[in-house]
């Protein structure tokens, strides 16, 4: 056991030792100071005279945005055509169909907004070649645009009053070329010398000691799972994901891919530091992601650890912990760990099955996607983090008897009403969702549809509410794991996840951009002794509360129905 | 309660808010304030839910009883909340009406061009209009004086009992409505129209009449509604998880739910808490054209005072007797009390104070031929009838008089001059048929206290800038004594004016007093503008505060004030959303307790039953309402302790307080609730 945790602890290590160091050259390339990797430029020189792009050209936060949002439509429609059609398409050795349309729109919208909800498996659902130019191609555009956007806002906080933040196309391809690829060669190595597949054959077969013939779906697996990881998309190759054994084969891989998903996120928070030369800030909020990491992630490691108390009760020892679902190459505590990191940045890989999880864990795992800002994913997790800031900053100004401020700047109705919409969107499109499928299990269980709605779910009950209220928190989060047990594939929830997706993407992209954009273009209020810093513990704590109050109070009579009830039945 | 806050509710104004309680429940009126209006439409709900349970005796809803019950807490939550609103207006009122009910009905005597007098109603003045004012009159209207001097006493107004003169032309020409004038005629021009005056003005915000919203309470306003949001969407949705886990919820623990957990505490009290600002003000004897400028003085960075009056006391005071030459002191002590007898500037009566009486009493300047102060000679004095030439004045002035007549210049004298002035004071040496006799030191002094206030001031963040006339080296001294942050020496009106373009530029909240029309153009400049009453016309319209006591002082009492204001929104705000988790431990487990009995788990204040629980939930929130009356109306204390100490201390209070305050109020009515339920 103890051995267990001991792994958890050198690989959260690791990651922090890896972060410090990559977030000091994020914030340099972002900067244009000299890096080791400027031999890039001639090849982005080259992809800027192609596209008729003026490299100098800055833009302010609407052409950035209307930039962003501009490219992500053209890839949008691009995906769901060439999934509509893969049948046709080259590089489909094992000869899968074509996918329906609402899987079509719902996997394009999934893989675009970084979110990687599959309502399919990768094995049948997809062809060799929609994973490398649908798939993987998102995962790394997804990845790059939301930390475009948030090195927009690092712009936007950096100067004292300014309109100039940069030029998007610039910032969108230099973080490609300088942070995910180099990053993602390094890991697909490291992964295709641990037994994951590289190659462009068709299944494998092998001969059980069974005697039974078995197909082994492989491919060029190992890229993919790289930028899976590094990009916080969370999408497998496989429909198991990184439970599955050739895609996370043992525990070097774990630690590899545990280190990966997390290490972008947390470097991007020194970055902040680095680039607006406030250090102490991004102290104060790492620390307070962290603290609110360990909060979800003690108990979910004591839970698995301990035990399920429904085989207690029957008498049967569990030395090695609650183990349904769980791989035995990776144990509880390391589970509990992925658990939990896999949901609070909103990667959703997953290595074993989330709906067996102990209802603490399943709680914990909820509360992660619900806050979405502890590290959460490739730039967006700080995007909504500002969210909470800027609210943080708002009441905790009127408490000191002050205008509020944020950096130098007022926040006035403007700033607060966008933070308010956004703030609100999280929880309007969990609960609408949750509702509008809790309202059609309970008025037409029998609809003539495809897939009956009473056939919806595996579990009746409160798990069963988990599991559609983990689906949903899952798509407005951006999250992708899935608490499985939940048959998905099917127009309702295709096109309704499809939806809250989409929302739960751009609006908290287009949100916290305008803020800061608004923000920079203020005049520049001179610190004085009566001005709240926002670097300090203080100002940590009151973010903390911040977040937790609103979580608490948006989500506790779901999560009330859900978790917390099947845990007071069970204990 | 009442008896230890009787000045808060005083009973003549009870009636009248208890009246107006009712008013507002006018639709209209309630939609500015959404979180209040959705309470008020839940009320009516439940009327008809409870309505209709009488009727029909379908008791699916809940029992007769227990509706009505959960409808009277709910009528009652937005009666509080109005009357919180219509006690703040009726204090604001009832302070300004005071202030202006004198010259109601007072008669004034109007002079038309012909200069023929009619005595009409002040009602009837309009501005332009003249009239005039004798002994023993009230003023009818606000004007300014063109001809005469009268002395006037201005106590219904400043509280001081000491006259003040108020003459045509300069500085000190205008008057204002009900004060009394004790002395003398004067004629007065009306300058404000009928229902114009700063105390109308004043009156008209209380009332809401004209009282627009301020920036932050609109920001505030927002999040409040955003916050009323999320809870209509977790009330709207929890209709399809209960029909999912087959639990059926009554309308009445629907609409107690939703009314418990938007923020009603904050919003019953937000316009309450905002009138009690501006009020707040008038009680500090400082009218304010619009709230905005109150909250403004929270935001302040920079204060401009003026050093005389503000920092040091009036003038310049003798403290010292310096012979020189071995004369006797007492000698040179004579001298310069006889230079001085006929002075009366408030240096020359200082230095007759110093020498004392019983060296005054002896002496004479009968026949003595007084030499005024002149700008050329710089000296003033005393020829003797004996021909004794006593003169006194600034150190350059007398060595080029010793001089001339061919005396030399003591060094010694030279030294002392020079210390004095290093040590803030300023030198005037006295000669005696042109030798020189000795040094009078005249120091300012510093007003006893001042010194804290400005170092409360730069707790909060505040930067004090000290304006003079003084040489750079006399301010200097007096600035670093009386602990101000910077200083504008020599200083002339554009000065200021410059100053404050200057701080602006820099992005920071500039306020500054004034009283002259030259000081008109950098009150209008500055963000606060505090014209003192006695200013001028012009002073007043350009600045967007009156001081009636005409304290230089009172700045950092506005300072204060605005940010009370700020604080006790932030702080109520976040007791409001603190309380909700009580509530929600109140109530969730009562929704569905029947259906899922495991969720007893979460009833940790064990509370009786599922409608006790909910009754005690909506019996809570609407109480706290009027218990936090007193500290909407008084306003939140103030601590200059540093932004993050107090952010430590609020948070504290009204966060940590918020949260465990209704677990214990909640459980309490609990147990006398289920008494019945």
């Amino acid at each position: 056991m103890n051995t267990e945790i001991t792994g958890v602890v050198f690989t959260y290590g690791l990651t922090l030792l890896l972060a410090i160091p990559l977030g000091k050259y994020i914030a340099k390339v972002f900067k244009g100071e000299k890096t080791w990797s400027d031999f890039m430029s001639p090849m982005e020189r080259l992809f800027y005279k192609i596209a008729g792009i003026n490299p100098n050209e800055e833009m302010n936060w609407k052409q950035h945005l209307k930039a962003l949002l501009t490219i992500n439509a053209v890839w949008l429609i691009y995906a769901f055509f060439v999934l509509l059609f893969q049948d046709k398409l080259p590089l489909n050795p094992d000869g899968n169909a074509a996918q329906t349309p609402d899987l079509a729109f719902n996997t394009a919208i999934s893989f675009l907004v970084n979110c990687n909800l599959q309502h399919y498996s990768g094995e049948t659902g997809a062809t060799y070649f929609t994973q490398l130019f649908v798939i993987t191609f998102l995962q790394f555009v997804s990845a790059a645009t939301g930390i475009a956007a948030l090195i927009v806002l690092f712009k936007a906080l950096k100067d004292k009053t300014t309109t100039k933040l940069g030029n998007f196309w610039v910032i969108f391809t230099k973080t490609n070329t300088r942070l995910l690829l180099p990053l993602c060669i390094v890991m697909a190595i490291i992964l295709a010398f641990n037994g994951t597949p590289a190659s462009y054959a068709a299944k494998d077969n092998i001969v059980t000691l069974q005697g039974d013939s078995v197909g082994v779906s492989r491919g060029p697996a190992a890229g993919m799972i790289a930028i899976k990881h590094i990009g916080t998309n969370g999408g497998g190759w496989f429909g198991v994901n990184s439970a599955h054994p050739l895609e996370n084969p043992n525990y070097v891989t774990y630690i590899t891919e545990m280190v990966a998903q997390v290490i972008i996120p947390i470097a991007m928070i020194f970055a902040l530091g680095f680039f607006i030369q406030r250090k102490r800030f991004a102290y104060v909020i790492f620390g307070v992601m962290t603290v609110g990491m360990l909060i979800l992630l003690i108990p979910t490691m004591q839970a698995e650890i301990a035990g399920s108390p429904a085989i207690a009760k029957l008498g049967v020892v569990q030395p090695t912990g609650a183990m349904e679902g769980k791989e035995v190459r990776f144990g509880p505590a390391a589970t509990g760990y992925w658990n939990i990191v896999t949901t609070i940045i909103s990667t959703g890989s997953i290595n074993s099955m989330h709906d067996s999880a102990m209802p603490q864990s399943g709680l914990m795992m909820l509360l992660g996607m619900m806050v979405n800002c502890f590290y959460g994913g490739c730039g967006v997790g700080i995007l909504n983090y500002f969210i909470f800031i800027i609210i943080a900053v708002f009441i905790s100004g009127l408490m000191v008897g002050r205008t509020p401020e944020f950096m130098g700047h007022k926040v006035e109705a403007r700033e607060v009403k966008i933070a308010a919409i956004i703030a609100l969107l999280h929880p309007f499109l969990i609960l609408v969702g949750t509702a509008l499928s809790s309202y059609v299990l309970s008025h037409n269980l029998g609809a003539d549809w495809a897939v009956k709605p009473g056939n919806w779910l595996n579990n009746p009950g409160y798990h069963g509410f988990s599991e559609m209220l983990y689906e949903y928190t899952s798509s407005a989060a951006n999250n992708g794991s899935g608490f499985e047990g939940l048959g998905d594939n099917n127009i309702f929830w295709n096109v309704s996840t499809g939806f809250v997706l989409l929302l739960g993407r751009f609006l908290p992209i287009i949100g916290p951009v305008a803020i800061a954009g608004l923000l920079a273009n203020k005049k520049y209020i001179p610190e004085s002794a009566g001005t709240l810093r926002t670097d300090t513990v203080t100002f940590g704590l009151m973010t903390f509360a911040v977040i937790a109050i609103l979580t608490a109070l948006s989500f506790f009579p779901s999560l009330a129905l859900g978790p917390i009830a099947e845990y007071f039945s069970m204990y | 309660m009442k008896s230890s806050d009787n000045k808060l509710f005083p009973k003549e104004l009870m009636r009248e808010s208890l009246v107006q309680s009712f008013v507002k429940l006018n639709p209209k009126l309630m939609i500015k304030n959404p979180v209040m209006f959705c309470v008020e439409v839940g009320t009516l709900v439940m009327l008809i839910v409870t309505l209709y349970t009488f009727f029909s005796g379908d008791t699916t809803q809940g029992s007769m009883a227990y509706n009505l019950v959960v409808f009277v807490v709910l009528f009652l939550t937005v009666l509080f909340a109005n009357f919180a609103e219509a006690i703040a207006e009726a204090r604001g009122k009832a302070q300004a009406e005071s202030l202006r009910k004198t010259r109601e009905e007072t008669p004034a005597r109007k002079i038309n061009e012909q200069g023929q007098i009619t005595v009409i109603s002040s009602a009837q003045l309009r501005k332009g209009d003249v009239f005039v004012c004798e002994a023993g009159d009230i003023l009818p209207a606000d004007g300014e004086i063109i001809e005469g001097l009268a002395s006037i006493d201005e106590s219904a107004i400043t509280g001081e009992s000491a006259p003040v003169i108020r003459e045509a032309g300069g500085d000190k020409s205008s008057v204002v409505g009900g004060t009394k004038v004790l002395s003398d005629r004067i004629k007065v021009r009306v300058t404000t129209e009928a229902g114009e005056s700063f105390l109308d003005k004043m009156i008209a915000l209380v009332e809401g009449a004209s009282r627009q919203k301020t920036p932050n309470e609109i920001a505030l306003t927002i999040l409040l509604a955003s916050f009323t949001l999320v809870f209509i969407i977790v009330c709207v949705t929890l209709k399809p998880f209960a029909d999912y886990a087959q639990t059926p919820i009554t309308i009445a623990a629907f609409i107690s739910l939703f009314v418990c957990l938007i923020p009603t505490t904050i919003g019953g009290l937000l316009s309450a808490i905002g009138i009690a600002g501006m009020d707040r003000a008038l009680r500090a004897n400082v009218i304010t054209k619009s709230g905005k400028a109150v909250e403004t003085a929270g935001d302040l960075d920079v204060l401009l005072l003026d050093k005389t009056g503000t920092i040091t006391i009036g003038n310049r005071r003798a403290t010292n007797f310096y012979a020189t030459n071995g004369l006797p002191k007492e000698n040179f002590i004579r001298f310069s009390a006889l230079s001085s007898l006929a002075d009366d500037t408030p240096e020359g009566k200082s230095i007759v104070e110093l020498a004392g009486k019983d060296i005054t009493q002896s002496l004479s300047i009968n026949g003595g031929a007084l030499v005024k102060f002149t700008a050329e000679t710089r000296s003033s004095g005393i020829d003797l009838p004996d021909g004794t030439r006593i003169r006194k004045g600034a150190y350059d002035a007398i060595r080029n008089m010793t001089e001339k007549a061919g005396h030399r210049f003591p060094t010694e004298t030279k030294t002392l001059v020079e210390e004095i002035a290093a040590n803030g004071g300023t030198p005037l040496v006295v000669s005696v048929n042109e030798e020189v006799k000795g040094v009078i030191e005249l120091q300012d002094i510093i007003k006893p206290g001042i010194q804290e206030r400005f170092e409360r001031l730069r707790k909060m963040g505040v930067k004090t800038v000290m304006v003079t006339g003084d040489n750079p080296l006399t301010a200097k001294y007096i600035a670093e004594k009386a602990g101000v942050d910077d200083f504008i020496a020599e200083a002339k009106p554009a000065d200021k004016m410059n100053y404050i373009k200057k701080e602006q530029q820099e992005g920071r909240l500039v306020a500054m007093m004034g009283d002259g029309t030259n000081d008109a153009p950098a009150l209008a400049q500055a963000d606060v503008g505090v014209a003192m009453n006695s200013g001028t016309q012009a002073a007043k319209e350009a600045g967007n505060m009156v001081d009636l006591d005409n304290d230089p002082t009172k700045l950092i009492e506005i300072v204060e004030i605005g940010k009370q204001l700020l604080m006790t929104r932030g702080t109520l705000t976040t007791f409001s959303i603190a309380n909700d988790v009580a509530k929600y431990f109140a109530i969730v487990p009562a929704l569905f307790i029947a259906s899922i009995p495991a969720l007893q788990g979460l009833n940790i204040m064990h509370l009786h039953s599922p409608e006790s629980a909910i009754l005690s939930a909506v019996i809570f929130n609407a109480i706290i309402i009027p218990m936090l009356i007193p500290l909407a109306l008084k306003g939140v204390a103030y601590k200059p302790i540093g932004a993050s100490a107090l952010l430590r201390r609020n948070l504290f209070i009204y966060g940590l307080g918020g949260i465990v305050v209704p677990f214990i109020g909640i459980k309490l009515i609990d147990l006398v609730v289920s008494l019945f339920f």
